[in-house]
């Protein structure tokens, strides 16, 4: 089910679950979309003419009795003249596909960015996302967050993404804002976003990268200027460290246990790579990349057994006792 | 020798009686098993095609179950990925291939007017190392957990882009049979390649000049050189593959400085004529059955050879726009976008001159006439959207997505499959000399052509709103549920379409009707000796002067030889 977790710092705007791509609300979907309704509406009038031809034919020359099956009908062989016309009209037709399809390809490939430009690192991870700001110095994981631009040249505003990949090949691909750009490991990749339209974007990996490549979703939450900027300050406060009661308890033990080699909380010894980044966990929408809203009771039950949620997500159950579940979620409710 | 258990009756057991008499199963699987008959061959290719055709297809029924509803927990994750992995590789490698090379091998000799392929026990070797190397996939199931107990089939994709199929994310040894199936298998293709151009290029019949090839011999003898040249390059890369795996070699292992992107272009550089390889025998078999149900010879002869031609030569170009997100420059975007695009000028001028060839003719609709006319209109669809996915831009946005899973089944199914059904029911008198029943045969058709649309074509649109191929399950409420409650519901269509088509098979030969030496009343040389032809195939080789010999012979005062 798609809803968004209660109490998060961000309510995320208009969610916009559908991924339409015949709906893009941001540069480049919007110039991939023009020229595919000029590719649909050709395809289309080659299909419409062509099954025409098909059905008139098979129609009309139809066996219609016993009579047809005494006489052979004239033989013909071909015919110079009728296969010059059909070799020429679709070269035109290509011809002209081509000349799209090339210039569209340069200005979304080869377009500048101007001045101010956002830039984002995106990491691919079985099966998550690991997102920076490296102009910021903010960390998150599975969600991206970005200014709306404006069609005003003036002041735009898109977002450089740079991708990259911890393991094996993952893709990026949020269809509202842009076509698909792989995450090769040992290659770095480039695309670009430039939304014109605020809310959530919803995308998923789509490259198969393994057992959960299904739950690894990515979310794009476009903002107004000054709630990013509100966001982004939000994420540069470390969070409160809890004094005493059930979430100091959890603090020890989540720095007693092993968390801390693969999590990452700013600021603390918790430096671990493998897993996301939790410093602001409490900001998210979800938790496992999308595989549910992130609420206490999931919270909970990840931290009981991630594989109930996420079967064989490579965090392993880690058999904790349930007095430690409940003050660790306890702890990490307080990472906002 | 003691005198006392002397047998004066003793005889030699005859090498002819061992498995008892003729018709006994021993003695069938005994045939199986020695036979270098190319005629023999050809059946069993597509009879083990159909095999595991009826496996893959179930395979791909759990598929669909598990995605008919959002968050379905009818399958897990790991055995929903082996099963899209096993069903990809089994239908291009153990049934898209086999059959077509069970067609090449049942009727080039007899169209061509020889008494068998040039190299019968290579022949026979190319069958049994495809048969093993089936076998040896399938096998992964009880066989890959190996000594780590991890993993049983393949899941890797059936592709299985690298790093995925590195030690450290495959592993057990399910990659490893993956691996090593294909090698076999491509081992085999290459002999029966070798053997078809051979026999094409030496053995034809006196007066059979390569203008006068049927259609059928000349887009077998064009598949022929497209495997010689695409099947190395997939050798090539699962050799590398196993030393990366097994001998610390380092060709795509990215942790060491290898290239993922390497292994893509290795496997499309295969992979993209593979895809001829499969829908050109789909031509070959559309360009005799139409004609001859049209009652006109095929329009355009030349073009039709040159356009194949030139098909095969244009996909030796295009295998990276199955890359274009892999991020390449603009430049080889660009240049893929344009070869890619190009292959649809002589696809289209095929498709012109069937319809060339019908027009004016007197069409009879039996059976083999209306899968292909089917084909027809289902090899537009696909032609089409293969023209979006030509377009680089729109490919970002589609490729990966259910819209690609729709556009190459409605190629596989909707053009290769239902050519492969026309050939069967159209040489089945031929081969087994019986009729295939009409009526079975019709509910086949309506069944499986209405199953194959509601199945295939809403995918068309969960791929335009965003939904990933490849996955397990999926979130209600992107906007895909409705698409895939109706494509699941139309596997029972389909099921039912192949449960009337493998019945028919069953039925006609016990029940069938005689079918006689010609029953299309057609015109190609198969048709000149008897219904089954007999092991030497004609008693005399024929001569021939015409494209259509047997048109010759039935209107001796309007010969085609006289317009040629």
């Amino acid at each position: 089910m798609i809803s968004v977790a209660r109490g998060a710092a961000t309510d995320g705007g208009t969610m916009r679950p559908v991924a339409d791509m015949f709906q893009p609300l941001s540069r480049p979907a919007e110039m991939i979309h023009e020229s595919a309704l000029l590719v649909l509406a050709i395809t289309a009038g080659i299909f419409v003419v062509v099954t025409a031809m098909m059905v008139f034919v098979v129609w009309k020359f139809r066996r219609k009795g016993p009579e047809d099956d005494l006489k052979e009908p004239p033989q013909i062989y071909g015919s110079t003249h009728i296969e010059l016309a059909w070799t020429v009209i679709p070269i035109l037709i290509t011809f002209v596909l081509i000349l799209v399809t090339s210039r569209t390809i340069g200005e979304i490939q080869n377009a500048r960015m101007p001045e101010g430009a956002l830039k984002i690192r995106l990491v691919g991870h079985q099966w998550w996302w690991e997102v920076h700001y490296p102009d910021l110095g903010i960390i998150t994981a599975n969600e991206l967050h970005v200014p709306v631009s404006s069609r005003d040249n003036g002041k735009r505003r898109p977002t450089e993404i740079v991708l990259e990949s911890a393991d094996v090949i993952h893709s990026f691909w949020v269809p509202q804002l842009a076509g698909k750009t792989d995450l090769v490991p040992n290659k770095r990749n480039q695309t670009w976003i430039e939304p014109f339209a605020t809310g959530t974007f919803f995308g998923n990996c789509a490259e198969y990268c393994g057992t959960q490549h299904a739950n690894m979703l990515l979310r794009v939450i476009v903002e107004e200027p000054e709630d990013f900027e509100k966001w982004v300050s939000g994420m540069k406060r470390p969070p409160a460290v809890p004094a005493d009661g059930l979430a100091a308890q959890g603090r020890a033990a989540f720095y007693g246990n092993s968390c801390v080699n693969c999590h990452r909380v700013d600021g603390t010894a918790a430096e671990g790579v493998f897993g996301p980044d939790l410093t602001k966990l409490m900001t998210r929408q979800t938790i496992g990349a999308g595989v549910a809203p992130l609420t206490p009771e999931n919270l909970r039950a990840w931290v009981r057994d991630p594989q109930s949620l996420k079967t064989g997500c490579l965090m392993p159950d880690m058999k904790l006792a349930d007095s430690e579940v409940d003050s660790i979620t306890a702890y990490l409710l307080t990472l906002q | 020798m003691n005198p006392d258990t002397y047998d004066p009756n003793f005889r030699m057991p005859d090498p002819e009686r061992i498995g008892e008499e003729r018709g006994s199963l021993t003695r069938i699987i005994q045939e199986m098993v020695f036979t270098v008959d190319h005629k023999k061959l050809g059946l069993m290719y597509i009879a083990s095609g159909l095999l595991f055709f009826v496996v893959a297809g179930v395979m791909a029924t759990f598929i669909r179950l598990q995605l008919a509803v959002p968050r379905n927990d009818f399958l897990d994750p790991d055995t929903f990925n082996r099963l899209f992995t096993m069903h990809g590789t089994a239908m291009v490698f153990l049934v898209g291939m086999p059959i077509i090379f069970g067609f090449a091998n049942y009727l080039v000799p007899l169209m061509i007017g020889a008494r068998d392929m040039a190299f019968p026990r290579m022949n026979a070797f190319g069958f049994w190392v495809f048969f093993f190397s089936g076998l040896l996939l399938y096998f992964s199931y009880l066989g890959a957990p190996g000594l780590y107990a991890a993993g049983s089939a393949p899941d890797v994709g059936w592709f299985a882009y690298s790093p995925l199929t590195a030690k450290a994310f495959s592993r057990g040894h399910s990659t490893d049979y993956w691996t090593l199936s294909l090698l076999m298998g491509g081992i085999g293709s290459i002999a029966t390649s070798i053997n078809i151009i051979v026999t094409v290029v030496c053995m034809r019949c006196k007066g059979m000049i390569l203008g006068r090839m049927p259609l059928f011999v000349w887009l077998f003898l064009v598949v022929a050189f497209l495997v010689i040249i695409a099947m190395p390059p997939l050798s090539a890369c699962q050799i590398m593959l196993i030393l990366d795996r097994y001998f610390g070699a380092h060709f795509f292992d990215t942790q060491a400085g290898g290239s993922a992107v390497l292994w893509q272009h290795f496997f499309w550089i295969f992979g993209h004529p593979e895809v001829y390889i499969l829908i050109l025998p789909g031509f070959a078999i559309a360009s005799e059955v139409i004609p001859v149900f049209s009652r006109k010879p095929i329009f355009g002869y030349p073009v039709m050879v040159a356009a194949s031609v030139m098909i095969a030569f244009i996909s030796l170009g295009v295998w990276a726009h199955h890359m274009f997100s892999v991020g390449m420059t603009s430049v080889g975007n660009t240049f893929f976008a344009i070869s890619t695009l190009l292959v649809a000028i002589p696809t289209g001028i095929k498709i012109f001159n069937w319809i060339g060839t019908m027009y004016g003719g007197k069409l009879r609709f039996e059976l083999p006439m209306l899968f292909c006319l089917g084909f027809l209109f289902q090899f537009l669809i696909a032609g089409l959207t293969g023209v979006m996915l030509a377009i680089a831009p729109f490919d970002w946005q589609l490729t990966d997505s259910y819209f690609v899973v729709a556009h190459f089944h409605y190629v596989l199914i909707g053009g290769l499959l239902y050519t492969i059904f026309a050939g069967i029911y159209y040489w089945y008198p031929k081969a087994l000399g019986k009729m295939p029943d009409f009526k079975l045969g019709l509910w086949h058709f309506i069944l499986f052509t209405v199953g194959f649309h509601i199945t295939f074509f809403p995918q068309h649109i969960s791929g335009f709103l965003g939904m990933p191929r490849r996955i397990y399950t999926y979130d209600a409420g992107r906007g895909w549920d409705l698409y895939n409650l109706i494509s699941t519901i139309g596997v029972v269509f389909q099921a039912a379409g192949i449960l009337f088509f493998v019945f028919n098979l069953i039925y006609s030969y016990v029940k069938g009707k005689k079918a006689g030496d010609d029953p299309w009343d057609a015109w190609s040389l198969e048709w000149a000796t008897t219904s089954p032809p007999p092991s030497y195939n004609f008693e005399t080789l024929p001569e021939v002067r015409s494209r259509r010999p047997l048109w010759d012979l039935k209107h001796p005062d309007d010969p085609d030889w006289k317009y040629e």
